[in-house]
């Protein structure tokens, strides 16, 4: 579905659009309130985005290094160059351990190459552990924001779901009594799974350990319980130094939530004894992205979410109006370098306010990159048919008489229309709105009369 | 040396020129009281900001290339939209035979506040405006031009709109909750997005409201078309006027 539509049925129920818009705007206000506590917050950001652009200049060394010192530590390392290989290895690797049950931990990564429905349909079964990843799994829905997936939702339909999923009380919307219920349910599954997967947050080139950053301390239960941890990155996911923690801890957590710092930062770094570490790095599409020169940046990202959190559009549409596994303002800019076809509306599904780029920890110029999107869409798929009309404008602003006449006789007849009509051919703009009233002559005609 | 007096090139993006010729009047005006020169350049055309957005800006050079013919000699140029300087500055396609021009008008174009405070170095005018008033940024001035802080960074507070009416007699400078959420008008997004245009653009006039603002005023018509546009359709009171119009009426 377009995004302008499944917008507008989104924006149909307005109690709902309007509680979503204000639990994300209030996100946002925590995030102003703390980040304006640092204040060299405008330098951390600063070093946070030429760490990157040094990271992404020296990709290949980076990950040739963060490599070999990885598998110094003793970790397996395996490089997956899209989807379909990232969940063939993944699935090579239980088969081997002849494992059939696994827990994991929030990883977008994994979302992006679809490995849950992967691994259920080969006789797996998947278990999300953070809560809100655990709430859309029961729904069989994707998360609809990276950072809180079940942001959409309420206390009350969560209460219904876990009525009938785990049997609570019907109508208990307390929030304690429904995370331990959820806790109780999700202690048997890491206690039955050998097999523990996880994203990354960072892989440190310099030591070979990487870092997995959760609120709620589920990737660490379930790797200490696995005999065996599969951790999924992607290859933009490198910083050279330790040391570089130091910046992008401070930003990541009080960008996406408005907390000081995530409450687990784990660092692995090598398998405890007898147990195994198992790295799988994915492209999927980022050396693409890489060698696009406009768009390369967006390998910055460090999902906090921001983004999605000050978007004006994001906060009334909703997350899945996307259709896309990273939604808002960054997953407008990388899904249409993964299909430009399929994603060509949500460059456009923006006003160009830059909010996302002001509010990003890694200051990427999401804003610009949405604007050289469109210049690549239009090139392509001629976006709605606009084409034709816009050659037609473009006529007309190049020639002044063209632009007076056309101007003038649409101001004419906005004053002598009645009302029904002159909301015919400009219809969309007047269904809720009324045009300006026409003054009696333009500005060009005024001076060249009080000032000619 | 005795400099001679600086040639201002008025530059009035298109639909001003035609449904808000009173904001054109007021910039002109106000210039002109402030002791400047000022000239408009006939035959003005659109800046091609709506095609470019779209994603065809390089259908614009034609209209791009008249722009620098007819605005290359002045020593500025001023215009009442941030929108339009920053599309003028920014996504113009670049002109191999024209960098020049280009470089020199990109040095030298300002939106109307912002030539007051940083090249006029006005710190405040003397005038009366008894209203409240409710200032809408516009995202490309606020953000593509910084003409005030915007509230997502950590840095001094500022804004260029402000400094200049908030000394006027009697104006009341109303503080909102949302102090500068984008409206959702964005070109071609008002009628491609229009259930979100709509709802943005509600949104922002109930904050308004709720601060018992009189008048919402700003620095883009272009913004403060489209929520007139609702207010009026909702039988609202609110009264919309560009910057221009008050400090042109106040210092009178
Ligand atoms: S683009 Fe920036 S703000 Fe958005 S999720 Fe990535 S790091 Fe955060």
């Amino acid at each position: 579905m377009s995004h302008p539509k499944a917008a507008s049925q989104f924006l149909k129920d307005q109690a709902n659009s309007l509680w979503h818009d204000e639990t994300l705007w209030m996100v946002r206000e925590k995030r102003d309130a703390i980040s304006k506590t640092i204040p060299e917050w405008e330098e951390l950001r600063n070093l946070a985005s030429q760490i990157k652009d040094k990271v992404l200049s020296n990709l290949d060394v980076y990950l040739e290094n963060f490599e070999a010192n990885a598998q110094k530590n003793g970790i397996k390392v395996h490089w997956a160059k899209d989807a379909e290989e990232h969940n063939q290895i993944v699935l090579g690797i239980l088969q081997e351990k002849n494992c059939q049950a696994i827990v994991k931990s929030k990883s977008i990564l994994t979302e992006e190459c679809h490995l849950n429905p992967y691994l259920e349909k080969n006789g797996v079964e998947v278990v999300d552990t953070d809560l809100g990843e655990r709430i859309v799994q029961f729904l069989q829905q994707p998360p609809s924001h990276i950072v809180m997936p079940a942001i959409h939702l309420k206390k009350r339909d969560i209460s219904a779901l876990f009525h009938e999923k785990l049997q609570t009380e019907k109508g208990n919307e307390d929030p304690s009594y429904l995370t331990n219920a959820a806790r109780l349910h999700l202690r048997e599954k890491f206690l039955g799974s050998k097999v523990a997967i996880t994203g990354v947050n960072f892989g440190v080139a310099e030591t070979g350990e990487f870092v997995v950053c959760t609120n709620e301390g589920n990737a660490d239960m379930g790797v200490h319980l696995a005999d065996v941890h599969i951790a999924c990155m992607g290859i933009e996911k490198i910083i050279p130094r330790r040391k570089d923690l130091g910046v992008f801890l401070r930003l990541l957590a009080r960008s996406a939530t408005g907390q000081p710092i995530t409450n687990y930062n784990s660092h692995f770094r090598s398998p405890a004894k007898g147990k195994e570490i198992h790295l799988v790095l994915v492209d999927n599409g980022r050396s693409l992205q890489l060698a696009r020169e406009k768009f390369r940046n967006s390998l910055k990202c460090i999902r906090c979410g921001a983004c999605m959190n000050t978007c004006p559009i994001y906060r009334r549409s909703g997350g899945y109006s996307y259709g896309s596994t990273v939604p808002g303002p960054i997953g407008s800019i990388l899904s249409p370098g993964l299909d430009m076809k399929k994603y060509s509306t949500l460059p456009f599904a923006s006003t160009l306010c830059g909010s996302c780029s002001d509010v990003c920890p890694v200051k990427i110029n999401i804003h610009e990159q949405l604007y050289e999107w469109r210049q690549e869409i239009t090139k392509h798929h001629g976006e709605f048919g606009k084409g034709l009309s816009m050659k037609l404008a473009s006529g007309i602003f190049k020639s002044p008489l063209a632009y007076k006449i056309s101007g003038s006789t649409m101001r004419k007849a906005i004053k002598l229309l009645p009302k029904g009509l002159i909301y015919n051919p400009l219809n969309v703009w007047g269904k809720n709105r009324d045009l300006p009233e026409a003054p009696k002559e333009s500005f060009q005609e005024w001076y060249k009369k009080n000032r000619g | 040396m005795k400099k001679s007096q600086p040639e201002i090139g008025l530059f009035i993006p298109c639909y001003v020129d035609q449904f808000f010729p009173q904001v054109a009047i007021a910039t002109l005006e106000l210039l002109e009281k402030l002791g400047c020169k000022v000239s408009y350049p006939l035959g003005q055309t659109c800046c091609g900001q709506p095609l470019a957005n779209s994603g065809y800006e390089r259908d614009t050079e034609g209209s791009s290339r008249h722009f620098l013919e007819l605005f290359k000699q002045f020593d500025y140029i001023v215009a009442p939209s941030g929108s339009c300087v920053l599309h003028v500055k920014e996504h113009f396609p670049k002109l191999s035979d024209m960098e020049h021009e280009q470089s020199r008008v990109n040095d030298r174009i300002y939106e109307l506040t912002e030539f007051l405070t940083d090249v006029l170095k006005v710190d405040s005018l003397k005038g009366s405006f008894p209203k409240k008033v409710g200032f809408h940024s516009s995202c490309h001035g606020l953000r593509g031009l910084r003409l005030a802080s915007s509230s997502e960074m950590n840095v001094t507070p500022f804004n260029k709109a402000k400094q200049l009416l908030q000394n006027l007699e009697g104006l009341e400078w109303v503080e909102l909750s949302r102090v500068d959420e984008c409206c959702g008008f964005g070109g071609t997004f008002s009628v491609t997005e229009e259930a979100l245009s709509v709802q943005m653009g509600r949104d922002r006039l109930q904050d308004h409201q709720s601060h018992q603002v009189e008048i919402v005023t700003g620095g883009d018509m272009s913004c403060l078309m489209h929520l007139q546009g609702i207010a009026d359709r909702e039988g609202s009171s609110l009264k919309f006027m560009h910057v221009a119009e008050i400090l042109n009426q106040a210092i009178s």
